[in-house]
């Protein structure tokens, strides 16, 4: 499916979430199994293996998430984003896949796990919001991050508290 | 096939049933979001010696048939002893 014509669809509004489901699920799931198939050899592909596996592995954080780092447009996304901001993590890379329904499918296909936000650290699926919740709550994030030389904005408030 | 039903009790008892769980509690949280959601706790001795991520996705597994109609699905998951030393809260 060429990019024009994703545009196409998304722009066409409610009747092609119906007609188009079947065939794009079609298409994640023969390139899911297929392990080398292509996006159909027709253009973007962007749910395939090759290029979900390309986009996780093109920064140390990578999200996928519904909007943007500034305009989150789920709660669950925004918690994640808010849960970074509060570690002091500015520079990650951020999917909106509301704006691209192969990827929606491809990175669900990538990681077999339902839903979306998914975080991804140095290549590797760590979880959805929960588990970055959690992560955050018990330190296990501030340590992940730091296997990545991110060092965590919040163990420099922990300091400056200490020092009051 | 009927459609799984999707409810809180059906979910814990798919839960207490495929896990193994010796406690469940689901919430059904669809009025606060935009459309079927759910907030469950799962305490199972089959967590043990498993991360989040794994136990994530056992119950991710147990649930397979409802979550394609769920939009959104809130977990903790617990082993007994961490259950036990939270005081079952």
């Amino acid at each position: 499916m060429s990019g024009s014509l994703r545009a196409g669809l998304r722009l066409a509004g409610g009747g092609w979430a119906a007609r188009g489901w079947a065939g794009r699920r079609r298409l994640s799931q023969a390139a899911a199994e297929g392990g080398g198939a292509e996006g159909g050899g027709s253009g973007s592909g962007t749910g395939s293996r090759e290029a979900v596996e390309r986009l996780v592995r093109a920064h140390p954080v990578v999200v996928f998430m519904k909007g943007s780092p500034a305009q989150p447009l789920c709660g669950f996304s925004n918690a994640v984003v808010q849960i970074l901001r509060l570690h002091g993590v500015e520079d990650y890379r951020a999917h909106d896949v509301l704006q691209d329904p192969d990827l929606r499918q491809g990175i669900k296909n990538y990681s077999n796990w339902p839903t979306i936000p998914q975080v991804y650290l140095n290549g590797e699926f760590v979880g959805g919001c929960d588990i970055l919740l959690q992560m955050h709550q018990n330190g296990d994030l501030v340590e992940e991050l730091k296997k990545l030389g991110i060092r965590s904005a919040l163990l420099d408030a922990e300091k400056d508290q200490d020092k009051k | 096939m009927a459609e799984p039903e999707l409810s809180a009790e059906a979910l814990r008892e798919r839960l207490r049933r495929e896990l193994g769980a010796e406690h469940v509690e689901v919430e059904d949280t669809t009025a606060a979001r935009c459309a079927a959601s759910f907030r469950v706790l799962v305490v199972a001795a089959a967590f043990r010696g498993k991360g989040l991520l794994q136990r994530h996705r056992l119950v991710n597994q147990a649930l397979a048939a409802e979550l394609g109609r769920i939009h959104a699905l809130e977990q903790r998951t617990l082993t007994p002893e961490q259950w036990a030393e939270q005081g079952g809260q």
